[in-house]
């Protein structure tokens, strides 16, 4: 008997009821806006903080360049802040960095290659749940022991091979760090690698191409930006990297591109320096930050290398 | 199970069986595949019609695990392309393949056409030129991209990528090209293309399709095998198949009424 009723009630009704609706989703309740403000902060918080590190170090190195002229600072070769004859060439120090990152990165950037093809163009399934594993595992071990690994034992090897070569060196922290950044370079890509479709990988071996051929001119090219993160992940790691430098290369800043040379980089000299008692306020204090903001400017161009690089890329397809 | 005679055999399909680990996927199908025309293949979904497809080329050995018993015999050598001694790429390099979702490489619209000649260690520019502007007039997608060839493949369209992927398969001058559901990503319009495509090519080259498209088989197709569970149940003329079937499977699947 009520089935008469329903129809023209629910007609009556619907209307307010979807204006209500409407309502609702225009004027949020304010516990939503307060949770929308909290994740806003959370996000801003990064920016916030990468910006003020900027400008602390900016802000810091103005007040050096006061006292130091940019041009001596870029072109003098020597590194003696401390000494009562000054001098604030940043040659030196950055000679050290990029020698140290080149060593790592002419052995991490074929080795981490050629494993992430491997694992994901060849290994089996088995094989790469195993392999990967125990790769990312060496990302784990502290960099100070990578530091005293490269001192006390690869030094020591690369000695029997080459009697003459100093105790402290590049070439031996170059390696480790190259050893350290492997893993970066090579999970990283082989994720790269990995996320390329079948349907493509098939049609290359559909038209009779080897693995090899399908690895080499298919599967690399289209991961190719995957893979510029991970080149850019690691060197921004190498040129980062403090304890292996510290440790194995020496402290003694000298303007040398010869890796079987002694010689401090940029992260090496700030770790020496901030564990004297300099003076706050005083030169010395003042080129930490100096050496910061450079080793920042460093990783800042690499980052940037690395996306133009990829742009250029993406357009050539 | 009918065998039609089949004019001019490329290749005779005799009791294969084929298994993933344990699981026996194709259970001694034998059919031929004529010479020149284009043969389909339907079915339900799961009954091993793209598996069938993929032993012809022999990319099921990609997986690991996996079994084949019987022959296929690919004329005029009549060599068992199966058998463990033959090399799978020089299978593939035979008969060429065209995938359900166009698939072209990261490349130029040239350098996709050539890919098949490259990796063969053709590198003579006149050569590529030649065979790369043949092939795009073969699969009708010359005209659209003559001016463009140095653009990215991934500029074009999903149904000029598909041809593009045709034109690849084609630039090897392939005996055979399997397709396998070739337009089942593609608009109707783009379907129109491909099939016109696959009937003007049949002059040429032997062409195995797989559809789950009753009327595109029908359209397109001069011989037609229906399988079910794995097994052949009724290989005929496409004509025979669809009017005057002789199994009532075939019959109920090919109306619509299962599948």
């Amino acid at each position: 008997m009520d089935r008469t009723r329903p129809a023209p009630s629910t007609r009556d009704q619907s209307p307010p009821q979807g204006r209500a609706a409407d309502r609702a989703t225009r004027r949020p309740e304010s516990g939503e806006r307060i949770i929308e403000a909290l994740l806003l902060l959370a996000a801003l918080s990064s920016v916030g903080i990468t910006l003020g590190i900027v400008g602390v170090l900016l802000y810091e190195s103005a007040v050096f360049f006061r006292q130091v002229s940019p041009l001596d600072f870029l072109t003098d070769t020597q590194w003696t802040p401390l000494f009562a004859d000054a001098h604030y060439g940043i040659l030196p120090l950055l000679a050290g960095t990029l020698t140290t990152t080149a060593v790592a990165l002419a052995l991490a950037l074929p080795v981490g290659t050629i494993t992430a093809v491997f694992l994901s163009e060849y290994a089996s399934a088995r094989v790469r749940e195993t392999v990967k594993p125990f790769l990312e595992l060496l990302t784990s071990v502290p960099t100070v022991i990578f530091g005293y690994f490269a001192l006390l034992v690869v030094t020591p090897w690369l000695q029997h091979l080459w009697p003459a070569l100093p105790g402290f060196n590049m070439l031996s922290a170059g390696l480790v760090i190259g050893v350290m950044i492997i893993p970066y370079i090579s999970s990283v890509s082989e994720d790269a690698l990995h996320a390329v479709p079948a349907h493509i990988r098939e049609g290359s071996l559909a038209m009779g191409a080897t693995r090899m051929q399908t690895a080499v001119r298919v599967v690399v090219p289209s991961a190719v930006s995957g893979m510029a993160a991970a080149y850019v992940l690691g060197i921004s790691r190498a040129v980062g990297e403090t304890m292996v430098v510290a440790i194995a290369a020496g402290m003694q800043p000298t303007l040398t591109w010869n890796p079987l040379e002694p010689a401090a980089t940029v992260t090496a000299y700030i770790v020496q320096v901030s564990l004297g008692d300099l003076p706050h306020g005083s030169i010395g204090y003042q080129t930490i930050f100096v050496a910061g903001f450079t080793l920042f400017v460093v990783t800042f161009l690499f980052n940037v290398a690395g996306y133009l690089l990829r742009t250029r890329y993406h357009r050539k397809y | 199970m009918t065998t039609a005679s089949v004019p001019p055999a490329k290749a005779e399909i005799r009791n294969l069986s084929f298994s993933f680990g344990r699981t026996e996927v194709l259970k001694s199908v034998s059919m031929p595949i004529a010479d020149r025309r284009v043969t389909a293949l339907i079915g339900p979904s799961g009954c091993g019609k793209t598996t069938f497809l993929r032993c012809l080329n022999r990319m099921q050995d990609l997986h690991p695990d996996v079994r084949y018993t019987g022959e296929i015999i690919l004329h005029p050598e009549q060599i068992n392309i199966i058998d463990p001694a033959i090399d799978p790429i020089e299978v593939r390099m035979r008969v060429g393949m065209v995938f359900q979702k166009p698939n072209p490489f990261p490349k130029s619209i040239f350098e996709n056409v050539v890919y098949g000649l490259r990796i063969r260690g053709i590198r003579d520019r006149a050569t590529l030129d030649e065979r790369a502007v043949q092939a795009l007039q073969e699969a009708a997608l010359w005209e659209e991209v003559k001016d463009r060839l140095r653009e990215p493949a991934t500029s074009l369209s999903g149904g000029q990528q598909q041809r593009l992927c045709i034109a690849r398969a084609l630039a090897t001058k392939p005996e055979m090209i399997l397709f396998d559901e070739p337009t089942s990503a593609l608009d109707p319009v783009a379907t129109a293309k491909i099939e016109e495509l696959m009937t003007s090519l049949k002059n040429e080259v032997t062409i195995v399709i797989v559809t789950h498209n009753m009327q595109q088989a029908a359209r397109v197709s001069d011989y037609t095998a229906f399988m079910f569970l794995g097994t052949l149940v009724e290989f005929d003329r496409t004509d025979t198949i669809f009017t005057n079937p002789s199994s009532s499977l075939t019959e109920e699947y090919v109306t619509g009424r299962f599948g």
